[in-house]
């Protein structure tokens, strides 16, 4: 394996390609130790108030060290364009964050971004000098505007987010492949660790997960899997498979047959 | 013995009186809120942390303090 092999994104070297949501876990220590088997090295994070009330409530920061773990601040649960923008504004206050994560969510039941308002916060984002990785559609042409808005890195929805569904739609995954040179990061939807390695070998940077390592019955161990899967997916999509044949081709020579 | 006054500002979303006069900075060291780990809006503005000392809270102004937490 090379170890040159980085995903890159605005300019920053990652040698992990699995990225992971910090929400759904029982607490915070099996959220941090669910990371730390995971080897990502970044992870999303949100935006919430502090509770002035209860001080000993622990906090992400006590758990999961932003200066060793890079901390991609998420606009989760942002339907409009204008919760979005506060939202990441206030993000960067925090600490100086500029490489975010965007997603404005359009219909509570799906959950599916609302593009419309996920391109006009890319757009503006892009021009106050945050670093934004965006969350939308499986849309070819969406991504494309995306790109053309100053986006750091698409990120197609495999499915509804927490759905476990795995990747529904693999052609335009690949049609979004072959059209930029963006970091494209699957997001949302994901099961299992097989459904990783199908992101990376579509050609995907990387995968970002929460749901399916959070709410598995064993965390710990879906940690260690979608780690693998994502470093299986991508060195089989670098090694350039085989192609598809209806017919059989014998993997011993005829020659000396006794 | 001089009497201090009273104001009513919300936090987070909560009514709260607090002393009249009080700097933001004032606030946020009261409430024991770890300034680096934070940040605070008021009345919709973004402050910039290293301008808490010169702020002075007025009666009904709204505060916002967040902070990260766990997400996806």
């Amino acid at each position: 394996m090379t170890n040159i092999d980085n995903l890159i994104i605005a300019k920053k070297k990652f040698k992990s390609r699995l990225i992971v949501g910090t929400g759904k876990y029982k607490n915070m220590r099996e959220c941090a130790k669910s990371v730390k088997l995971s080897g990502a090295e970044i992870v999303t994070v949100a935006v919430r108030r502090v509770n002035i009330i209860d001080k000993k409530k622990p906090l992400l920061m006590d758990y999961i060290d932003p200066k060793k773990i890079t901390y991609l601040p998420n606009t989760a649960g942002c339907f409009t364009s204008e919760e979005a923008l506060r939202t990441l504004r206030l993000a960067r206050e925090i600490g100086g964050w500029k490489l975010v994560k965007l997603e404005v969510l359009g219909d509570k039941k799906t959950l599916f971004p609302d593009m419309i308002e996920t391109l006009k916060s890319t757009e503006v984002l892009s021009k106050e000098g945050f670093k934004v990785m965006v969350y939308c559609t499986d849309d070819p042409l969406m991504a494309k505007r995306l790109e053309n808005c100053g986006a750091s890195a698409i990120m197609p929805l495999a499915a509804p987010i927490g759905s476990g569904l795995g990747i529904q739609n693999q052609t335009n995954i690949k049609i979004i492949r072959s059209q930029t040179n963006l970091p494209l990061i699957i997001d949302a939807g994901l099961g299992q660790a097989s459904d990783a390695t199908v992101a990376m070998e579509l050609g995907c940077d990387g995968v970002l997960v929460n749901t399916a390592i959070a709410k598995a019955k064993d965390p710990f161990k879906m940690a260690v899997a979608m780690k693998f899967a994502v470093l299986a997916g991508r060195q089989s999509y670098l090694s350039g498979r085989i192609n598809k044949s209806i017919y059989g081709s014998a993997s011993s020579p005829e020659k000396g047959r006794i | 013995m001089k009497k201090v006054n009273k104001i009513k500002i919300k936090i987070n979303g909560k009514y709260i009186k607090i002393q009249d006069k009080i700097t933001l900075l004032n606030l946020i060291k009261k409430l024991k809120v770890p300034l680096k780990k934070v940040a605070i809006e008021l009345n919709q503005s973004i402050i910039n942390k290293n301008s808490l000392s010169k702020i002075k809270i007025k009666q009904n102004d709204k505060i916002e303090i967040v902070h990260f937490i766990g997400g996806g």
